[in-house]
């Protein structure tokens, strides 16, 4: 036990320098140029695609991708939830159908929808909102039943009508499983697009990936992961920061 | 309450049925193209076709002996790191935020990079499952044997429990059933992302075989080997889950 101590938050920091060290002496002792590349050269070639317009153009194309295919999974999911969370009879026919396809691996379909909706954008957003549409029904299914049943007595009790039942007390009440569903609704968006991408493309981030890997010119493609990580990371963060502000008032 | 359940059942067999005639209509009609949708009669066909000549062996156990490799590494990898870091709440403060944000990055974009180290063949599909596996291992692991009951290490401590003792009958009990919940999520993902690799760019298993079809524009095998594929994910989750409880009860 060392007298001084750093935050862990240095500590984590430092962990990840000295990591990137390691990588960087590494590769310059002993690594393959055309296999590997140090972390300066990657940022070499993250500069680069500045100015690089087909690259900034796929990355484009990819963060359209992604919030298209959201927007559809929550217009298709949402009703659909509270359809299914609502309705007692909705609910036990076709919940468990949603369970149910919910567990089919989707990878499998993933030639099936290129196949329908072409190797342009169109596959990469139908593959991206089939994957990130069941997340939001279950978790608005869940959120609808999680009301507490003592609320919706008692404002029957005090002669609220259906619809005023659910606009003032089922609605507020699933607000934070509406935006927990949006998060990880996000997460297999991000895993449908990525796959459809890397999968086929004409002048996505796949097309590039692929003729970097194929160029072998690892650094631009590390770059070009390390910019798509980005990506990931903003939405991710977007989406867990409204959930923390939505589900705040609820405590 | 039970004496209805029929209802429910009825209306999801006549879904079921809606969809499979709606499937059948439109590609015997020819309202699609059978390049897209062979008939559901055919693929039906074929996948009895497939399970019965046994056409399924060789890829399915490609990607079983990819998907157990890899979920070897990153159980392994997980429990041993996941422990160690767990032993200090300092090193558990530094270390799992690490952890949980790589594991918010689509762990997919590696792959990429994974076939131009380890190649078109099993070893980027080991790769990627074992990445994608480790940290929901680990970080069960952390929570597991990170938030032990003190008042359980202190008495056990007090009555004079050596390390082995210690290790074996108050840590390892306490952190089993985290940990367990992390492996079952480890492994069940595993497969997923190495089906999905599979059909990004492989040599052979269950997904290339998929991708093979649909590229030869074979739909009605294409569709028996979905088939096959999603019955192999159902037998792989049930029996995951299975093998949980059954473990839970004889440990609890």
């Amino acid at each position: 036990m060392s007298s001084v101590r750093l935050g862990p938050g240095a500590a984590r920091l430092l962990v990840i320098v000295a990591l990137v060290i390691v990588w960087e002496v590494g590769v310059r002792v002993d690594g393959d140029p055309l296999f590997m590349s140090p972390p300066s050269s990657v940022v070499v070639s993250l500069l680069g695609f500045v100015t690089n317009l087909p690259v900034l153009g796929a990355l484009r194309t990819t963060l359209w991708e992604l919030v298209a295919a959201f927007l559809i999974a929550v217009a298709i999911g949402l009703p659909l939830g509270l359809i299914i969370g609502l309705q007692r009879f909705a609910y036990r026919s076709f919940h468990p159908i949603v369970l149910l396809l919910y567990a089919i691996p989707q990878a499998t379909i993933l030639p099936l929808v290129v196949l329908m909706f072409g190797i342009g954008p169109a596959s990469k957003i139908a593959f991206g909102a089939t994957h990130a549409v069941f997340p939001i029904v279950v978790t608005i299914v869940a959120g609808v039943q999680g009301v507490k049943p003592t609320l919706v007595t008692c404002a029957r009790s005090m002669g609220a009508s259906r619809a005023q039942i659910l606009a003032n007390v089922v609605l507020p009440h699933m607000v934070p499983s509406f935006f927990t569903g949006m998060r990880l609704a996000m997460t297999s968006d991000l895993i449908g697009v990525l796959l459809a991408e890397l999968y086929v493309s004409q002048a996505g981030v796949g097309h590039f990936t692929r003729l970097f890997t194929e160029s072998f010119e690892p650094s631009k493609l590390f770059a070009l992961i390390a910019c798509l990580a980005a990506i990931a990371v903003l939405l991710n963060e977007l989406c867990r920061r409204a959930e923390r502000r939505m589900s705040r008032w609820h405590d | 309450m039970s004496g209805g359940r029929w209802i429910y059942r009825l209306v999801q067999l006549a879904f079921l049925a809606a969809v499979l005639g709606a499937w059948q209509y439109s590609s015997s009609e020819g309202l699609v193209s059978p390049i897209l949708l062979p008939s559901f009669t055919a693929s039906v066909h074929e996948f009895v076709k497939v399970l019965s000549t046994g056409a399924f062996w060789p890829d399915l156990r490609v990607t079983l002996y990819e998907l157990i490799v890899a979920f070897l590494i990153a159980a392994s990898a997980g429990c041993t790191i996941g422990y160690l870091v767990s032993r200090t709440g300092y090193s558990i403060r530094v270390f799992d935020p690490l952890f949980a944000g790589i594991y918010s990055i689509p762990t997919i974009l590696l792959f990429p990079l994974y076939v131009l180290f380890f190649g078109l063949g099993a070893g980027s599909k080991i790769a990627i499952g074992a990445t994608i596996a480790f940290f929901p291992v680990v970080l069960n692991t952390i929570a597991g044997f990170g938030f032990v009951d003190k008042t359980y290490v202190t008495a056990a401590r007090s009555m004079g429990a050596s390390g082995v003792q210690m290790f074996w009958s108050v840590l390892m009990p306490a952190a089993f059933p985290v940990m367990l919940t992390g492996l079952r999520m480890g492994f069940i993902i595993a497969f997923l992302a190495i089906l999905g690799s599979e059909t990004i760019a492989s040599l052979s298993g269950l997904g290339h075989r998929i991708v093979t079809y649909a590229e030869s524009m074979d739909p009605a095998k294409m569709f028996a080997y979905i088939f096959f594929a999603i019955l192999i994910a159902l037998l792989l989750n049930t029996s995951v889950s299975m093998i949980e409880a059954r473990v839970r009860r004889g440990h609890g």
